[in-house]
């Protein structure tokens, strides 16, 4: 009995205390014939030796390969001390700190944790954090629409370059609430937003518009004037951005004349591992005047009986445990442990670090590019800056280019061609400071080596039935 | 308590070793697309940093360290083997969008716990996808709402949630776009047939239980409550927040729910993270299959790979931006294997043989419980009502002085039905003698609120800090550090 540790000597004591004659009787409220009969679905027990050699067999499945791909999931170098610390049981196994007095160190980390990630998005505040990236954009519109009480309207501009899966989370969260997300097509050629586009789209009054900083597909906006345009509309601005990436680029309470409203995102770039695309955390900030509308916990600064500094959580009158069917959101769990680990992260790569970081994913990228699209056939999709990720076009059928590469242990990128089917056969390829520059070298000679293969007519016969990817 | 760590930082100071070498400094970044002040992040060195977060962890209460008994919320022990399997590399770097052939190890795992968890729950179809319990619940009612709009039967616009529920339930049902009726309790802690029926009609669109309910009671009109909210066209929702209690004992499938959700973090041992993250994965009956939530592990031969919307357009869609929180569902997948099957029927009963035994102790002691003539399933309530009356201290003191004696508190006031109490649930990992302990350390806290009340009303004394204001912390939002 795998964790249970009572001896049968502890059962007879304790059902006599009890006073019954077995365990069995314990159960006798419930109707005899709703009983379990059988399991045979259940496999046997396993010891934490065997479970371990299963488990090392399954994970070396999946190993092994350099990855070029990023799409809202971004490898990064996670310094030892980071699991380490957060790793203690301390932080892991408590949990939500319900009894501030016993969870003074989960507090602190969030408050610590709500100064930095306001601060990284040059906002007045931050709640304790979201599911994920995509979640936190979903509150975030909610939030904007619950704001919007001028004019009522509850339409959100939702441009096609911001994450695909997050447009989809969106859909799936707030239309139970009946909100209008309409779509704005970005610019062909530049693979950005342009005000020509988004005028076109303002025959009805809107709520918010979502600001991408990268966009999906790695491209930089033009944050100011989309800023001032939104609120010139009398329409809140809500940022969705790379928070590594505001080390180095303006951010979002930056922007423009009065700066973003709201701005939310993924934080797994700070300090969480890929791990198949979860745990990781979503962020969401905002002014301070829009506080009250916040969504899930938040941390306080207090004082204790004595005048000693402690922490606390606070604006709980928003929440479901208090409001019940008139909370600001359903949400109750955040993701401690991933913002533990994010608060390490950022704790030790401090501004600068974290600004060198993003500069040099940045400039890897560059090089990369530059020598992807000196292959024959592979071109540049987008002009203008980029990030850390960029979008090029190839010869062939890119799933069969990503299927080719996963031969030489490699991960070529993120297919496009089924989110975006008008852009053709393009691949959006990512690089951050974990790549060497022979790594780049080897993605571009197996890349080239794959395109050059004279044997089209494999295109086709590589797909398999079962090899689908998302979309 | 520690100092906040940003008045450690000085000015140049860095983590040298985390920084990479030889970047140019220059950009082709468009200089007005460039940030040109520096974020308030700490500076300081690698041992400055680990020392702090040291220090701040030894100011928790964790399972690691202390009981923590905390009603409705399943606080057992996180097996240590499995995190540390879930560490290893090949789950840690690999990226949600890898190909399904560089996939197969993770995707494995997660179609077996599919298939596990249908049969634990005694349903048909499984989707790992949601985040949390209250995610699992949002998938649950809006499964409900595209289940009645399918057939197109559009007056369904209310949900029916008991009085005794969890806050999440009447929370989600209003974001999902329902208006929420609550349904009384008897006197005995069962759902009020004679108000279920009042309230039962052509809008109803479901109604969601908890089994045990919040009461620490097992609902005993479990089959009636079905049938009547089935034949008035509505459906089941199961809250599995206290799935613990009849794991392996009663399937909440034959029971006649259409729909839940369950709480890995609880039920399945993962980690809570000081709050997170969490795994609310839904399960469904066969006619509410062709709406769970997108993506699901489907195998064909020997491989696996990701259903979506193309396979399943009948979908309420995405919940996450990924597939939710894999290294969760890998770590629930591995408790799962090590408890095995007659593991998992023994959680229920070792949970509920704790719950009983404290609870025996506890009335033998002179406490009350909220209700007496029950069977407590895997946590009971107790009451301080008299107590509060006698020797003017609350459930709150005595909570507070619970953490003198090193024992995390109980859930309080909640639920809310039952003045002054304490919702506590042991688990079955804890020993006889832990359950001995904490009810001796109840029994002095009411000796000692007779002889020296105020050390009650003042309590904790022991810990970082004294009893904290949370009113002031609400009326004066101090929520980030600002540098003077």
């Amino acid at each position: 009995m795998p964790f249970i540790p009572h001896s049968a000597n502890d059962i007879k004591e304790m059902l006599a205390t009890i006073d019954v004659t077995s365990i069995e009787q314990l159960f006798e409220e419930i109707p005899a014939h709703l009983r379990v009969k059988n399991m045979p679905a259940i496999p046997e027990s396993l010891t934490e030796m065997e479970l371990g050699r299963l488990m090392r067999s399954r994970a070396e499945q999946d190993s092994g390969l350099l990855c070029f791909i990023g799409a809202g999931a971004y490898e990064h170098h996670i310094p030892a001390a980071v699991w380490h610390i957060a790793g203690r049981g301390e932080f892991m196994t408590a949990y939500t700190p319900y009894q501030a007095e016993a969870s003074q160190g989960t507090l602190q980390l969030l408050y610590e944790y709500q100064t930095m990630m306001a601060s990284l998005m040059a906002l007045d505040i931050s709640n304790a954090s979201m599911y994920d990236g995509a979640t936190a954009l979903a509150e975030a519109i909610l939030m904007a629409v619950r704001l919007n009480r001028k004019n009522k309207s509850n339409r959100i501009l939702l441009p096609s370059c911001v994450h695909p899966f997050y447009r989809e989370v969106v859909k799936t969260i707030v239309t139970q609430q009946g909100i209008e997300l309409v779509d704005v097509p970005f610019d062909e050629k530049t693979g950005r937003l342009s005000i020509e586009t988004l005028e076109k789209m303002t025959h009805e009054e809107i709520a918010a518009l979502v600001i991408p900083q990268p966009n999906f597909l790695g491209m930089l906006e033009e944050v100011d004037t989309l800023t001032d345009w939104v609120h010139a509309k009398k329409a809140l601005a809500i940022a969705v951005v790379n928070p590594m990436a505001m080390a180095l680029l303006k951010a979002p309470g930056q922007w423009g004349h009065a700066g973003a409203d709201i701005a939310c995102g993924e934080g797994q770039p700070l300090g969480v591992p890929l791990s198949s695309g979860g745990p990781y955390y979503g962020f969401l900030c905002c002014k301070k005047e829009l506080a009250r509308q916040l969504p899930g916990r938040v941390v306080g600064r207090t004082v204790d009986l004595e005048g000693k500094q402690g922490f606390v959580l606070t604006m709980q009158a928003r929440e479901q445990h208090i409001r019940r069917a008139k909370a600001t959101s359903n949400i109750c769990t955040n993701q401690g442990l991933l913002v533990a680990a994010s608060t390490i992260y950022m704790s030790l790569m401090g501004p600068h670090g974290l600004r060198q970081i993003a500069l040099i994913s940045h400039q890897n990228a560059e090089l990369l590019q530059k020598k992807l699209t000196a292959i024959k056939g592979v071109e540049l999709v987008f002009e203008g800056p980029y990030f850390h990720e960029f979008v090029i076009r190839v010869p062939r059928s890119v799933e069969f280019v990503l299927h080719q590469l996963a031969k030489s242990k490699m991960q070529g990128g993120f297919d496009l061609s089924k989110a975006y089917p008008h852009l053709g056969e393009c691949l959006l390829v990512c690089v951050t400071e974990t790549k060497t520059a022979e790594d780049i070298d080897k993605f571009v000679t197996a890349l080239a080596s794959v395109l050059s293969c004279e044997d089209h007519s494999r295109d086709k016969t590589e797909k398999t039935e079962h090899v689908r990817t998302y979309l | 308590m520690s100092e906040l760590i940003f008045k450690l930082s000085h000015h140049g100071r860095c983590a040298t070793a985390q920084i990479p070498r030889h970047v140019a400094q220059k950009t082709t970044i468009p200089s007005h697309l460039l940030r040109n002040d520096e974020p308030l992040l700490p500076e300081v060195s690698e041992l400055q940093v680990v020392r702090h977060f040291t220090k701040l962890s030894r100011a928790n209460f964790s399972i690691d360290t202390q009981f923590y008994p905390l009603g409705s919320c399943t606080m057992k022990y996180n097996p240590r083997g499995i995190h540390q399997l879930a560490m290893l590399e090949g789950f840690l770097n690999h990226h949600p969008f890898s190909l399904p052939i560089n996939s197969q190890g993770y995707l494995s795992c997660a179609y077996e716990l599919q298939e596990i968890l249908k049969a634990v729950t005694g349903m048909r179809g499984v989707s790992l996808t949601p985040m949390a319990g209250a995610q699992g619940e949002f998938a649950g009612v809006a499964m409900i709402r595209a289940y009645h709009h399918a057939r197109s039967d559009l007056t369904r616009t209310e949900i029916l949630v008991p009085d005794a529920a969890h806050g999440t339930n009447p929370a989600t049902a209003a974001q999902c776009g329902f208006e929420v009726r609550e349904i009384p309790t008897d006197k005995e802690g069962n759902v009020d047939l004679d108000s279920l029926r009042k309230v039962v009609g052509p809008k109803t669109a479901g109604i969601m239980l908890t089994n045990p309910s919040t009461l620490g009671v097992f609902e005993q009109n479990i089959e009636e409550i079905a049938s009547i909210v089935h034949e008035a066209g509505g459906l089941l929702y199961y809250d599995g927040a206290n799935l613990n209690a009849i794991l392996g004992k009663v399937r909440p499938g034959d029971m006649g729910f259409d729909v839940m959700h369950i709480n890995l973090h609880k039920t399945f041992a993962t980690p809570h993270g000081g709050g997170g993250p969490g795994g609310g994965p839904v399960a469904v009956s066969e006619r509410l299959v062709p709406f769970l939530p997108m993506p699901i592990v489907a195998k064909k031969e020997e491989t696996y790979y990701w259903l979506t919307g193309k396979e399943c357009p009948q979908t309420i869609g995405r919940l996450s931006a990924f597939m939710g929180n894999a290294g969760i569902i890998l770590r629930a997948y591995m408790y799962a294997r090590m408890l095995g099957k007659e593991g998992m029927e023994r959680v229920a009963e070792f949970a509920t043989l704790n719950a009983n035994y404290l609870l025996a102790k506890l009335k033998a002691a002179g406490f009350t419980a909220a209700y007496a003539n029950r069977r407590a399933s895997h946590e009971f309530i107790i009451t301080l009502k008299i107590e509060a009356k006698e020797l003017q201290i609350t459930a709150l003191d005595v909570a507070k002085r619970l953490l003198d004696y090193d024992f995390h508190a109980p859930t309080m006031y909640f639920p809310l039905l039952v003045p002054e109490c304490l919702l506590i649930e042991p688990t079955e990992t804890e020993s006889k003698e832990v359950l001995d302990a904490f009810a001796d350390a109840l029994i002095c806290i009411v000796q000692e609120a007779k002889i020296k009340p105020d050390l009650v009303r003042t309590a904790p004394h022991t810990l970082s800090v004294r009893r904290l204001d949370e009113v002031k912390a609400a009326r004066e939002l101090d929520l980030v550090y600002k540098e003077k």
